[in-house]
């Protein structure tokens, strides 16, 4: 499915992008035994999100989902590789461009609690960003947080109160309408229904998707609840130790998921209508970020692994249209 | 109706037996009724799953039956009937052998069992010792197998290192091998594999799943997810503000939840709802435990309230094995999880 030559460019478009956290030591430093205790957090991603898409980003705990999500925010730069906004790569824009693409993608974070100011009215958390950015003048402040608040499903006489004075699910909701504040084009959502009662989980995604209905967003929609992730998006990427290991439209990758890790994710879902069901411990171990296996990151806990697998890193090859995997096992050359 | 004799029969296989417990904080804002008149069973070897809304008092619960509720929080009325002995009011040396040796707790945070600045094997064998009198070699060997039963590779190198060495999955299961120690008869098991992923998470629940099997060990597991539940235990119970508002084997109330509340939350699961649709949801939020309304605390989010609602509903016993506490239940055949 290649775009036809006249399409305009992806929204967002990550490429070979890493993120190491902590520096390597110098070779002196290594001489003295000092260890190496970076972490490789997200390893040559690439990624392409198109104006309107909801992309959903599922993988274990640790293995990079919330830095891919800033650095596609534009919250953290990568230590290597291009982020490229609607076509430009977004470290050459100017100061002005700059500002406006930074703007244009907003995240809700995974913790509403830590991300929202305690010390300041919900108004002020609402209203700050756009008034500082002239999106409205001193006289209809009021009328545009009052609307953003609505528009979230809180009610405006709310909005002097301070964000410990709401739950879980309204501190959320806040984050959201701080978040859309700005007028972005693209939303990443970070976990952001995980902390949430089943009840209140409903509430939020039903917003989520009113907006995007109401406001044409694109978004990235970070998540471990395969359910929520199948139910929201329109693709999917697994990610694996800092890797995109597949990826593929959504009711794709839930009718064929092709990589073993997929595989085993998917059998794990624990379904309402699966009783008592006998679990089977999965072998191997969970390997540490800092010390990722060499070959595919897999291939400890996977029951196909070859020779092959545990020398040399499998690269994403398309193996149907549109879907994408990092197994050896697809044999494609 | 149940009569005298299988009331014996089922008194003799009962592990746990709650009764009308009431457990409540006194707070500035009032007096907060955080347990409010639960009762639950628990047979040998068998699992009950407890769910509901983020503070029904599904953990205060918990704590309650070993004992470990915090100033300002108190049991105020009920009985604990634990093996046919009332748990309640029982000397706090009496309650302390009691735990970890009889009777286990696995927390969400497994670093509320671990110490973080003691080796693995210090602390399994603290754990035994504390119990019973072993010498220090055997108890390690204790330590080593429980480490080995819960899957944990290379046990006799792991004994040896700190907590931080291992991931969150292999502490949980750390967690799981030192509650698991003296062979407890009830374990209570307080959201140990929410912020776990999947695949982690089915690695616990195998182990628990076959310790329960192999030792007739008697499981309750609190949790927000119902797919878990639906997976894992024999018997659900549905809390909402203080009470167990319903109750009874997992397909029949899964399948044909009686109270709206469940049916609500069934309902709203992504599964029920084709892909990309609006979920159905509850409307509104449950109400904080110290400003609770009067009747049926569900009532403000209830479709089927009436004027009766406005009193309290009455435990009722709708069919043979279930229990329920409204006065509207759904209609029969109307739908579950297997829709
Ligand atoms: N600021 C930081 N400094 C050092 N290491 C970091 C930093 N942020 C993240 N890491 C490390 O990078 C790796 C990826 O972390 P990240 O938060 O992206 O994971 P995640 O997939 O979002 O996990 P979770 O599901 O638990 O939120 C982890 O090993 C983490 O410890
Ligand atoms: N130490 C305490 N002091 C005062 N109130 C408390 C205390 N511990 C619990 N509560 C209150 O008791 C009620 C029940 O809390 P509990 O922790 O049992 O809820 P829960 O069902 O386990 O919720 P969650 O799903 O969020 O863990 C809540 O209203 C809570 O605020
Ligand atoms: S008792 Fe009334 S208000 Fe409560 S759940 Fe039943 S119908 Fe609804
Ligand atoms: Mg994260
Ligand atoms: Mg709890």
């Amino acid at each position: 499915m290649t775009a036809p030559p006249a399409a305009p460019p992806p929204l967002l478009q990550l490429e070979q992008v890493s993120k190491r956290f902590g520096t390597r030591p110098g070779l002196l430093g290594r001489l003295f035994g000092q260890k190496d205790d970076g972490v490789q957090a997200v390893n040559a991603v690439d990624l392409t999100i198109r104006t309107g898409e909801v992309v959903g980003l599922v993988g274990e705990s640790g293995c990079g989902k919330s830095t891919l999500g800033r650095l596609a925010a534009g919250l953290l730069t990568p230590t290597s590789g291009r982020v490229m906004w609607r076509g430009l790569d977004r470290d050459m824009l100017d100061a002005d461009e700059a500002r406006r693409a930074k703007l244009s993608v907003q995240m809700i974070f995974q913790d509403p609690q830590s991300s929202l100011n305690p010390r300041m009215k919900v108004a002020q958390i609402v209203g700050e960003a756009p008034r500082v950015h002239g999106l409205i003048g001193p006289e209809g402040f009021d009328a545009y947080v009052d609307a953003q608040l609505s528009r979230a499903g809180l009610d405006p006489a709310m909005k002097r109160r301070y964000p410990h004075q709401f739950s879980g699910g309204q501190r959320q909701r806040i984050g959201i309408a701080r978040a859309l504040a700005v007028q972005p084009d693209m939303l990443v959502c970070d976990e952001s229904v995980a902390a949430l009662d089943v009840s209140i989980q409903a509430q939020i995604i039903n917003l989520f998707l009113d907006l995007r209905t109401e406001l044409n967003l694109t978004c990235l929609f970070i998540s471990h609840d395969l359910g929520v992730v199948e139910h929201v998006s329109d693709r999917v990427a697994i990610m694996y130790l800092g890797r995109i290991v597949e990826e593929a439209p959504a009711e794709e990758l839930f009718a064929r998921p092709n990589h073993p890790y997929t595989h085993a994710l998917l059998a794990e879902v624990p379904r309402i209508t699966h009783r008592r069901r006998h679990f089977v411990p999965i072998q191997g171990e969970l390997p540490s970020p800092k010390h990722p296996p060499a070959g595919c990151h897999f291939h400890p806990r996977c029951i196909h692994a070859e020779l092959r697998c545990k020398m040399e890193a499998p690269v994403l090859r398309e193996i149907a249209p549109g879907h994408r995997s990092a197994c050896h096992l697809n044999k494609l050359d | 109706m149940i009569d005298d004799d299988f009331h014996q029969d089922v008194a003799s296989t009962l592990t746990l037996d709650i009764r009308n417990l009431h457990t409540h904080f006194d707070t500035r804002a009032g007096t907060l009724r955080a347990v409010d008149g639960v009762n639950l069973r628990i047979k040998r070897g068998e699992i009950v799953g407890l769910v509901g809304e983020s503070g029904s008092g599904k953990s205060v619960t918990g704590f309650s039956v070993i004992g470990l509720v915090d100033p300002p929080g108190r049991i105020v009325g009920g009985e604990v009937r634990f093996q046919g002995r009332n748990l309640v009011g029982l000397e706090e040396e009496a309650l302390r052998q009691l735990r970890g040796h009889d009777i286990a707790m696995i927390f969400q945070d497994p670093m509320m069992t671990l110490n973080p600045v003691l080796r693995i094997s210090t602390q399994m064998v603290e754990a035994i010792t504390a119990h019973e009198i072993v010498a220090e070699d055997e108890a390690l060997e204790r330590a080593h197998d429980a480490l080995a039963s819960v899957g944990i590779p290379h046990p006799e190198e792991r004994l040896r290192d700190y907590p931080h060495q291992f991931s969150g999955g292999m502490r949980q299961r750390v967690a799981i091998a030192i509650a698991l120690l003296h062979n407890p008869a009830l374990i209570i098991a307080d959201e140990p594999t929410t912020a776990l992923d999947v695949t982690i998470q089915g690695q616990i629940l195998a182990v628990v799943q076959r310790l329960v099997a192999e030792r007739g060990t008697s499981l309750l597991w609190i949790t927000h997810d119902l797919s878990v539940v639906a997976g894992l235990a024999h018997r659900v119970a549905v809390m909402y503000a203080g009470r167990i508002v319903e109750e009874g084997p997992v397909d029949e109330v899964l399948d044909h939840p009686m109270h709206p509340y469940t049916a609500g939350l069934i309902a709203s699961l992504p599964s029920h709802n084709r892909r990309g649709t609006r979920l159905a949801q509850i409307p509104g939020m449950a109400p904080p435990a110290h400003d609770r309304p009067t009747g049926c605390s569900f009532r403000p989010r209830c479709a089927r309230a009436t004027a009766e609602c406005e009193q309290d509903p009455p435990a009722t016993t709708p069919a043979q094995g279930r229990s329920l506490r409204c006065f509207n239940p759904m209609p029969a055949g109307s739908q579950g999880g297997r829709a």
